[in-house]
């Protein structure tokens, strides 16, 4: 890593919740991350601890009722290095239109949901082309060709005119890779890419945005559940838990000297592949509280080992530094002078 | 003692065209699998989508007809009985004897009845149809799957999926079945919860004397549940031994790809993978010789035209592959 990076987006103090009948539910409630050119940042966590949120917050794109609250999504656009806060974007606007797909760029979980199914590959890569960078069709189509042999589809100028149905997981999940990189972004988002997938699909995927990056010097945020993904790809962490980031740092000291208790806690829970045959897992006890639900102070502390009774079910921890590029939102880590 | 063997079973699903519905092709969704379960044992068949796994666990709970072979199943100390030629209507006393576990514990469960009644409905309709003495069972069941039994009372909505995974897991045990087939029973789960409803399976296992048919595409989650694991692609059987000599040193290259494809959670593992090209071969054309050649490092031209069988190249140890004898695949390491 060179010395001092700039980060190309930075999030401050993220709040985006969702206000309901039933109640206010704090999808993010303080996320801060940082990515940097060339890195890919990982944001892991289970179920309802706000990273699909998250990514939908730095594109804009939380549908009603969920709102940005409060907190700054720092950009640095293209060439001038002029820093926009995104969360002061209007959602609607030209601004925020040209970021989305031009800069940033998202690729979801289930490709097939997220391929239109009335029109062909082709025309769904060329629409963007066309739209932020001006081609005619024709070059559009040539474009789009270029862009299914990037992400290494096999006969590209025969599948371009193929519909997303007669392909594959894989293949669509390359088409929305393809999709994404269109414009030339230089962020990508890619929420659960390989969820859907089977394993060695997932590989394959994995592979090509590894080496998409290297060719590129994309910033790739990855989101997932799986712990063992993030291993794979990730240079920095951010782990979250119900709406929190409770700790982040670069990957190897995420998995070789975690902090937060959820972060150990998460890691012994997954089941290995080198664990030896019928061996049993150790587990977190109770299970993620219900959004309307949420527990006072720290979100973690009813499934707490370390649990300070007067403590951690009144007050809320904050995010602090703890070493070099390290930072937990513990009390444990409170009392270091 | 075995509970299940299964011979050469085969289902295949015909391909209609046109406006008379003619059988045009056919699918080979299971294509002569053969394998055994002992008694208190877990049996795992691991593969990727549309390698049959799910066909051959709703054969064997006869959800579909099998098309041919034998799927001999012992109840308690009696003799094995083919239940693939017993017809639909007797059925009935088998079926208390196999039952099943889902993976989508949010679909599996009906949300306007009660705990209480999701749980006692396989003993009502087995008979057992006094109130008192259902509820005592279905409160001994809750105990088991360490619910308190307060749940009784409750809707499957107000329960959490790893709640609702123990509310099935206590409905399959209800009848004391001797089989449980479990298809992806901990995949719709956080991590954080799959561990629980793993080592819950474990513990039942070794109280109750189960055996599992264990489905599931996760290596890591199989790895910690099974005594031996199946390989399949395309329908297919490539490799079946004990879980610990399959992970160490696999005999199938499929096998090898698939245990190299599996993200380690330890960033220090980065490792040089196997990317398989290509993809899974398709059911209704697959190609000749091996179903596996094209994807394969190591095939020859024996390989594209001879289909292997699957033979045992170690004690316990089998495989389909015709260079299995000669290759040294990587496995991954123990420890950890």
């Amino acid at each position: 890593m060179a010395e001092t990076p700039t980060p190309i987006l930075a999030v401050q103090g993220l709040k985006t919740y969702y206000h309901q009948d039933e109640g206010v539910v704090r999808a993010v409630d303080g996320a801060s991350f940082e990515l940097y050119p060339g890195r890919t940042l990982g944001i892991v966590g289970e179920s309802g601890c706000g990273k699909s949120v998250s990514a939908r917050s730095i594109l804009q794109i939380v549908e009603r009722p969920g709102r940005i609250e409060a907190g700054s999504i720092f950009l640095r656009r293209n060439g001038a290095g002029a820093m926009v806060d995104l969360a002061q974007l209007d959602p609607k606007g030209r601004e925020m239109r040209a970021i989305r797909g031009a800069e940033i760029a998202l690729v979801f979980q289930e490709p097939m949901t997220s391929l239109s199914a009335y029109y062909t590959v082709g025309n769904q890569i060329g629409e963007v082309v066309r739209l932020h960078m001006g081609l005619d069709k024709k070059a559009a189509r040539t474009r789009a060709i270029e862009l299914l042999a990037m992400v290494g589809i096999p006969r590209p100028e025969r599948r371009v005119d193929e519909y997303p149905f007669q392909l594959s997981g894989g293949l669509r999940q390359r088409v929305m890779i393809a999709m994404a990189l269109a414009a030339e972004p230089r962020i990508l988002i890619a929420d659960e890419p390989t969820t859907a997938l089977d394993v060695t699909t997932q590989a394959q995927i994995l592979d090509l945005l590894r080496s998409l990056q290297k060719k590129r010097g994309l910033a790739i945020i990855l989101i997932t559940h799986d712990m063992g993904v993030i291993a794979e790809m990730a240079d920095d962490v951010v782990v979250m838990y119900l709406g929190r980031a409770v700790e982040r740092g670069p990957v190897d000291e995420i998995f070789h000297a975690p902090k937060h208790p959820y972060t150990k806690a998460l890691l012994r829970s997954i089941p290995s592949i080198l664990a030896r045959p019928r061996d049993k897992l150790a587990t977190i006890s109770g299970s993620i509280p219900h959004p309307y639900d949420r527990p006072a102070g720290c979100p973690f502390h009813p499934r707490c080992g370390d649990f300070m009774p007067g403590r951690c079910d009144r007050l809320a921890p904050e995010m602090r530094p703890a070493g070099e590029r390290r930072e937990v939102s513990c009390f444990l880590y409170e009392q270091a002078p | 003692m075995t509970v299940l063997e299964v011979v050469g079973l085969r289902k295949l699903f015909p391909i209609r065209k046109g406006l008379l519905r003619r059988i045009v092709g056919q699918v080979r969704a299971v294509d002569g699998v053969s394998f055994r379960i002992e008694k208190g044992e877990t049996l795992s068949l691991v593969g990727e989508s549309g390698c049959g796994k799910t066909t051959v666990s709703r054969c064997i709970v006869r959800a579909l007809q099998p098309s041919a072979g034998a799927i001999r199943f012992r109840i308690g100390d009696g003799g094995a009985v083919d239940i693939a030629q017993v017809p639909k209507r007797a059925l009935k006393p088998f079926r208390r004897h196999m039952q099943m576990i889902f993976q989508d514990p949010f679909s599996s469960l009906n949300p306007r009845m009660m705990i209480g009644d999701i749980i006692g409905e396989p003993l009502l309709v087995n008979g057992m149809t006094n109130k008192t003495e259902r509820r005592a069972r279905v409160e001994e069941l809750l105990e088991l799957v360490h619910l308190p039994s307060a749940y009784m009372n409750r809707f499957p909505h107000a329960c959490s999926g790893g709640q609702r995974q123990r509310i099935g897991i206590a409905r399959a045990l209800a009848l004391n079945p001797s089989l449980i087939v479990a298809d992806e029973p901990v995949s719709a789960l956080d991590v954080s919860v799959q561990a629980q409803i793993v080592n819950l399976m474990l513990e039942l296992q070794d109280r109750l004397g189960l055996s599992y048919l264990f489905i599931a595409h996760d290596l890591s989650v199989v790895k910690h549940v099974s005594d031996r694991v199946a390989v399949m692609y395309v329908g297919k059987m490539v490799e079946v031994a004990a879980t610990e000599n399959l992970y160490a040193r696999p005999r199938h290259p499929y096998t090898e790809a698939l245990l190299s494809a599996v993200p380690k959670a330890d960033p220090r593992l980065r490792s040089q993978r196997i990317i398989l090209q290509g993809e899974v071969a398709d059911a209704a054309h697959p190609p000749a010789g091996c179903y596996f050649h094209p994807r394969c490092r190591y095939a020859v031209e024996r390989c594209r035209v001879e289909t292997p069988e699957l033979a045992e190249v170690a004690p316990g140890h089998w495989a389909s592959c015709h260079r299995a004898d000669e290759l040294t695949l990587k496995g991954v390491e123990q420890g950890g």
